[in-house]
């Protein structure tokens, strides 16, 4: 293994090359442009024996990679925000159809008002898709997660997309001193493509996407459920299998930080998972349990390992990168449904943070922990708060 | 000139699907079939064509058949190609889209892959409406046509989409019609031959939409031409031609009066009823101006 100093951007580009990708198709939106770029560079200096098709828009970069991905190729594309929701039609179809395509989607706020900067809406918006969703918290998770993602998609207990969500700037620009696996090594990992188990054939002609009656629709629907629910044992055995070649594993669905004994956990996704940690660290200095719980996977929704992890907590705090309008947030509806249905109770509060790449601290974070844990101890209710939040009416302006 | 004798006997549609009668897209899929011998891969957008497959698991098709979003058929056949290149699998991919998803939503992602000189064969079958969500106008469809969204005939003029795609400098551009089979085979083969994208724009009078009888599609499809409504060329590497029927049609006086095209349609009564007069007029100046542009086309070549 060689060590470099990359940024999450030119990671994903690195492990789109490891992962002999055929087909890039792709469209540049700031802070992804860089992936693509790169991309290309390896395209046109032969590094990467692929196709690059520089479409005119991302529901054409979708479209291609559906078509690319349906005549057997290892296709790969990125995006953000605008992008991805322009794109969101091909999203779906992608799902649906099961073709195992990887896309990295850097996180970025949705307009207007116009914002390049981080937040989670953009991909949450596509959570129904059918697209296996992951998250990564730096940039070696990054290289390591495109490399699994292949791994995932194409197991033909899964056949699903899988997308690679990357925060905006606070990893896609961050450079980290990181472990770059062989080539030898991944391809031990990650077998060349096959067609496998279906691709378009001549000598053995089938239609794809064809009008299902309400009598088969379902039946469609309910095989995506299921894959998905299989996708829950391969993300873990991938993630698995990578740690016992390289001794890095990301926990599965879920990582955990310090919840062991914890009575407080603040449960998120993405890279301010290293504030939140930092924030734990702090609390039990002051003598305070405090805990991180990471979702790594959003879709599949990880509910059986999150209750294992949080059922003996006291306080949990379900911090949202992401806003829809009218519910009180959307991770925390995810987290206590899981609760819910298996019959957990710890207290649960939500809070709003970060939206538009407002910056969020480690005190930030040492403040949700105590806020939570004061909710818990007074019997409050856990209304969503929204942490950071200037004046609003005048005092933003 | 491909004789009817040399056509491909085998069928690579099969009956049994659910087109209306007399429906010119099942007509072109069937010659297209023919004239590519079954050696080939659809992509289809949302369009008459995927209502005409039927309901899963029964398909009509005997080659591959990718179905796709309405939007998404040139950057979906893109990208389908690329794999099959990689794969060193040599068959052609023919994007089989109605106007609607061509001329309109299609537009871009047509633009983008023409302008890439994918290596594809699209073919657009122009039935002049969005006839599968039940005649609404499109882009395509012409001056003074009567269709639900233009209840008083369209006041606008059509998109010349083949000019559009010509624009883009490929190496392959034609017209063809339904009425006139052999000439599209003709042209589906050459295009297919060639390397780059190839774009047919094909002319498919619909009894549906256009409101006549059945067992009339060839008929009106042949007044089309012959009364200069519908031009049959060829745009080969930048180099216009008229072909077939049109060829003798330079000439005004050769061609029939468009009232005779126009009467066997529903959708153009009004045009022939005294207070469709001015219309009338307009849509005979537009054809004149069509075919003078023409002229200039094939006069100015050597
Ligand atoms: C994004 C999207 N918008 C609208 C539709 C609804 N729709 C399906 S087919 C169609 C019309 C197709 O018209 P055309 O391309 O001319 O083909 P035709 O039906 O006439 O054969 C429309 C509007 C759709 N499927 N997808
Ligand atoms: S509406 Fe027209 S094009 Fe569509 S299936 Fe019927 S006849 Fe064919
Ligand atoms: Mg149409």
């Amino acid at each position: 293994m060689q060590k470099t100093v990359i940024s999450g951007n030119e990671a994903v580009a690195l492990g789109v090359k490891l992962a002999k990708v055929q087909v890039v198709a792709a469209y540049p939106i700031t802070p992804q442009t860089i992936i693509v770029e790169k991309i290309a560079e390896y395209v046109e200096s032969g590094e990467l024996k692929a196709r690059f098709i520089n479409v005119e828009s991302e529901h054409s970069a979708m479209a291609a990679c559906i078509g690319a991905a349906a005549g057997g190729a290892r296709v790969f594309t990125a995006t953000s925000s605008q992008g991805l929701l322009y794109m969101s039609e091909m999203v779906f179809w992608a799902g649906g159809a099961r073709l195992p395509v990887v896309m990295a989607v850097v996180n970025r706020a949705i307009a207007p008002p116009w914002s390049i900067w981080c937040d989670h809406n953009d991909a949450l918006s596509q959570r129904d898709s059918g697209w296996v969703q992951l998250w990564v918290e730096n940039v070696q998770e990054a290289l390591d997660t495109v490399i699994q993602a292949y791994r995932i998609a194409e197991d033909e207990r899964v056949m699903l997309p899988v997308m690679i969500c990357l925060d905006g700037f606070l990893v896609s620009h961050s450079y980290e001193p990181i472990e770059v696996p062989s080539q030898q090594l991944v391809d031990s990992f990650l077998p060349e493509k096959t067609p496998a188990p279906y691709w378009i054939d001549v000598t053995n002609p089938r239609s794809y996407g064809t009008i299902a009656s309400p009598e088969t629709y379902m039946e469609f629907r309910y095989e995506l459920q299921e894959a998905m629910e299989g996708a829950k044992r391969v993300v873990k055995e991938v993630d698995e299998d990578w740690g016992r070649l390289t001794g890095r594993s990301y926990g599965g669905l879920i990582d955990l930080y310090l919840c062991d004994d914890a009575e407080v956990v603040a449960v998120l996704i993405g890279s301010w998972a290293g504030d939140a940690k930092e924030a734990a660290d702090i609390m039990r200095s002051r003598g305070v349990k405090a805990g991180v719980l990471r979702l790594r996977s959003t879709r599949p929704f990880p509910a059986e390992d999150l209750v294992e992890a949080l059922k003996d907590v006291d306080a949990v705090a379900v911090v949202d990168r992401s806003l829809s309008p009218g519910l009180p947030s959307i991770l925390l509806s995810e987290v206590k449904a899981a609760l819910y249905e298996h019959g957990a109770k710890p207290y649960v509060k939500g809070f709003i943070a970060g939206l538009g790449g407002r910056d969020v601290t480690p005190q930030d974070f040492v403040n949700v922990f105590e806020r939570t844990l004061k909710g818990f101890k007074k019997g409050e209710t856990g209304k969503v708060e929204w942490v950071g939040l200037r004046g609003v009416g005048s005092g933003h302006r | 000139m491909v004789t009817v004798k040399e056509l491909d006997r085998k069928e690579h549609w099969l009956p049994g699907h659910s087109a209306c009668s007399g429906c010119p897209a099942s007509l072109g899929l069937r010659m297209l079939g023919k004239a590519l011998r079954g050696n080939f891969i659809l992509v289809v957008p949302a369009c008459c064509t995927t209502v005409i497959q039927g309901i899963y698991p029964c398909t009509p098709s005997q080659v591959p058949l990718l179905n796709i979003a309405f939007a998404a058929t040139a950057a979906t056949a893109s990208g389908l190609k690329a794999a099959l290149e990689l794969r060193g699998v040599n068959v052609p991919v023919v994007a089989w889209a109605g106007d609607g998803g061509t001329v309109d939503i299609g537009l871009q992602s047509l633009s983008g892959a023409a302008e890439r000189n994918e290596d594809i064969l699209y073919i657009c079958y122009d039935n002049e409406a969005y006839q599968n969500t039940g005649i609404q106008r499109s882009g395509a469809t012409p001056y003074g046509a009567w269709t639900t969204t233009t209840p008083l005939g369209k006041r606008e003029r059509r998109k010349d989409a083949p000019w559009i795609v010509a624009a883009h400098k490929v190496p392959y551009v034609a017209t063809a019609s339904v009425a006139y089979p052999l000439d599209f085979v003709e042209k589906v083969q050459k295009a297919a031959a060639k390397k780059g994208f190839k774009y047919i724009h094909l002319h498919a009078p619909c009894p549906t939409g256009w409101r006549f009888p059945p067992s009339k599609t060839i008929e009106v499809g042949r007044l089309a031409v012959e009364t200069g409504m519908w031009i049959l060329y060829e745009i080969e590497d930048g180099v216009f031609k008229l072909t077939g029927r049109s060829k003798a049609l330079l000439d005004p006086s050769k061609r029939k009066p468009v009232e005779e095209y126009l009467k066997l349609q529903g959708r153009f009564s009004h045009l022939l009823r005294p207070e469709g007069r001015e219309a009338l007029e307009s849509l005979k100046l537009q054809i004149e101006e069509s075919w003078s542009e023409v002229g200039k086309l094939v006069r100015g070549q050597p």
